[in-house]
């Protein structure tokens, strides 16, 4: 810091004789466009960012302290889905691929299928909630709203299907909560003919318009190699180039049985790793998405989803590293068992943390809203980045 | 309308005063109007109903009622901030916006003030909006409120350039500074309007004043001062109550009066656009206010559609492209109205 505020402000162009301060602002924790209570603290000179530390921590819920403290394991889905709520099935699917491996027990096919589209319309729905906050936060309302709309869509088939349309509690260890509902096919394939155009008219809005390019292009650029000395993840690694997708380099699930291709940035509007490089990535994992959706259902085989559940989950002493591909990253649950029926440690690895700590490299020389388009781009849920 | 008046109620004072607030009986309810509509018309752009209940009918009443509530609210002034300007402010942006009312031609019969320089009048008075909003940002004492307020500084002087070069493109045709003479120089049918006349030039005026005036009444894709994602909002975030009722009427009489001064000088103002049929006072009125109001829908068309500009993008748009295109379009209107002479 102090580095930075002896630097002379050679960014404004400001010759030194006109006496200029550097200005310490607080983003947040109330602030609109900080996605939750996350606190920037922005040294800007004038309208330039020269530093930007982020300050987390305020929506810590000890998630990794509670789940040492509950009566079994199939107690901490619900404390998972509250990480990443916005997706929160992803959460659940890592943490159940995890214990299952722990407990060296194969669930039925259609339950991994179930899983499979259910952790596919939870991409979609996060990448809607990604997409129509970005366009508010470039200052655009109504693709935000269009994307709720299509969102709802999505909701309703998971309530449909478990009663719960945030938070859903409907992976378990072995299986399922519930079965699908019988007419399930029929309404995904609804909603598959009817959100393909959705993403079309949502580029004719957003995507392709010239302010929206003019404020996203080669804003916000992170370059390959500093992605991946950030340990980045999901569209944001994606964005910068890097064909890294754990669906295909680490398979879990039924994954490596569908037919899928993963998205990268190609710097069509600006330059490979640029903030809207990161929005495009997440526009075609939609559509691959529902690729994938339409897939898994065609294959869904019948059977009893709850067949695989065991009856006492006490996995022997041991250890086990999961990680499977969320909306936002890479998520892994590092389960440590002591033999007994709660887990010894649970430690998460959150996509969002991740790409949260980039944040200060790219966005030193940008506007003040730069930062926040940004912000946006990498796509937080602070839920997930405090746990 | 004047000598009418002042022959019926042999007071000149009083009939001053009376014309005086006439055009605030237009401006309130409008802004009152305006609001609901805007909350309507975004509603229905995004898929929504927007207000539903208060008043019956669609939520008509959803604007009286927030203003009543705005009325009880505590009268908060930060302890941090100027108290004086801070107080002040408001009332200076208010009259910045609503001094132009004076000169602006509602109907044949009807202007508050019809001066020679009419056109020149508005211009300069609605400069002074922007030292009110300087002063609300800076009497705030936030460090936000300081940000929108240079922003609006920065942009608002910026594009008075184009207006004011896409406005004298009309008067070299009109020849008058006058806005009851520039109305009686389009008369008759639509084609006599200035848009459509030294056809493309007068065009590409309007278009030019049309984007500057987004920006000079801060809508978007040019709400940089506002910024809600991020400035939150700008100069006004430290007021409330009544204060910040004010500012919003103020931004609303402005919008207001720059989609007037947009239909007086290339729209014909208040004649209507099929010669001598529905034409009178009274229509005037209504094309007038017709007029406007298509303005005014425009303006929030594009603010719900739009994304916003950056500060630098903004500076750009209005230096690099606005003003060199007012330039020409000036300069080919000179050179036409001198060649016809």
């Amino acid at each position: 810091m102090e580095e930075v505020l002896t630097r002379p402000s050679a960014v404004s162009g400001i010759s030194r004789a006109l006496r200029t301060e550097e200005m310490v602002i607080n983003m947040g924790p109330q602030h609109p466009s900080t996605h939750g209570v996350l606190r920037l603290e922005v040294v800007a000179d004038g309208e330039i960012v020269v530093d930007v530390v982020p300050h987390m921590g305020y929506l810590h819920r000890c998630f990794e302290k509670h789940c040492e403290h509950m009566t079994n394991y199939q107690q901490v889905i619900p404390y998972a889905d509250r990480m990443d709520y916005v997706a929160a099935m992803s959460n659940e699917f890592g943490f159940v691929v995890a214990m299952e491996r722990l407990l060296k027990i194969t669930v039925p096919e259609r339950v991994e299928y179930i899983r499979v589209i259910m952790a596919e319309f939870s991409r979609i729905v996060s990448h809607l909630i990604a997409i129509g906050t970005y366009g508010m936060d470039i200052g655009a309302f109504t693709p935000f709203l269009y994307c709720m709309r299509d969102r709802e869509r999505v909701l309703d088939i998971f309530e449909q299907t478990c009663g719960a349309r945030l938070l859903y509690n409907y992976m378990w260890v072995g299986g399922l909560s519930h079965d699908v509902p019988p007419n399930f096919a029929e309404k995904v394939k609804d909603f598959c003919t009817y959100f393909r155009p959705k993403i079309k008219e949502l580029n004719d809005l957003l995507s392709y318009n010239k302010i929206f390019i003019e404020r996203t292009a080669n804003v916000g650029v992170l370059p390959a190699p500093v992605a991946v000395n950030y340990a980045c993840s999901g569209p944001v690694l994606r964005g910068s180039g890097v064909k890294w997708d754990l669906r295909k380099n680490d398979p879990y699930s039924m994954y490596d049985r569908l037919d899928f291709e993963i998205p990268v940035g190609k710097g069509l509007r600006g330059t490979v790793g640029d903030c809207w490089d990161r929005y495009m990535v997440r526009i075609h994992e939609m559509e691959q998405s529902v690729n994938i959706i339409e897939q898994a259902v065609a294959k869904l085989p019948a059977g009893d989803v709850q067949s695989a559940i065991p009856k006492r989950i006490r996995p022997d002493a041991g250890e086990i590293y999961v990680r499977t591909e969320t909306p936002k990253g890479e998520l892994g649950y590092y389960i440590i068992s002591d033999g007994s029926a709660t887990p010894f440690r649970i430690k998460v690895k959150s996509p969002c943390f991740v790409n949260l700590s980039a944040l200060p490299a790219i966005s030193r020389g940008a506007m003040i809203a730069d930062m926040v388009a940004i912000l946006g781009s990498i796509d937080i849920v602070l839920g997930e980045v405090d746990r | 309308m004047k000598e009418f008046l002042i022959s019926v109620l042999q007071n000149e004072i009083l009939v001053y005063s009376l014309m005086a607030v006439l055009p605030l009986i237009w401006v309130i309810p409008f802004a009152l109007f305006a609001v609901w509509w805007e909350r309507k018309i975004s509603a229905h752009m995004q898929d929504r109903l927007g207000p539903m209940r208060t008043g019956g009918w669609h939520g008509w009443s959803q604007t009286i009622a927030d203003i009543l509530k705005l009325i009880q609210k505590e009268d908060i002034i930060p302890t941090a901030a100027d108290r004086k300007l801070f107080i002040l402010a408001p009332y200076v942006v208010f009259v910045g916006a609503y001094a132009a009312y004076a000169a602006i031609p509602f109907s044949a019969a009807y202007i508050g003030s019809e001066i020679n320089i009419g056109l020149f009048y508005v211009i300069s008075i609605s400069s002074l909006v922007v030292i009110g909003l300087l002063m609300a940002g800076w009497a705030s004492n936030n460090k936000w409120s300081l940000f929108g307020a240079m922003r609006s500084a920065a942009q608002i002087v910026s594009y008075e350039i184009p207006v004011a070069l896409a406005l004298l493109a009309v008067v070299m045709v009109a020849g008058t500074f006058d806005l009851q003479e520039i109305n009686r120089a389009q008369s008759g049918w639509f084609w006599n309007w200035y848009v459509f006349q030294k056809f493309p030039l007068l065009f590409i005026a309007m278009v030019i004043y049309f984007i500057a005036s987004l920006a000079e009444t801060n809508r978007t894709p040019f709400d940089i001062p506002e910024a809600e994602s991020e400035l939150v909002g700008g100069y006004h975030t430290e007021y409330g109550g009544m204060r910040f009722a004010l500012l919003f009427l103020s931004e609303y009489a402005n919008m207001f009066a720059v989609s007037a001064i947009a239909s007086t000088l290339f729209f014909g103002g208040w004649n209507s656009p099929f010669g001598d049929f529905l034409s009178g006072p009274w229509w005037g009125l209504f094309w007038f206010l017709f007029k406007g109001m298509a303005f005014i829908f425009l303006q929030m068309w594009l603010r719900w559609t739009l994304p916003r500009l950056r500060v630098d993008q903004l500076m750009y748009v209005g230096w690099k492209v606005l003003i060199p295109f007012a330039f020409v379009v000036v300069i080919g209107v000179g050179f036409w109205v001198m060649a016809v002479r």
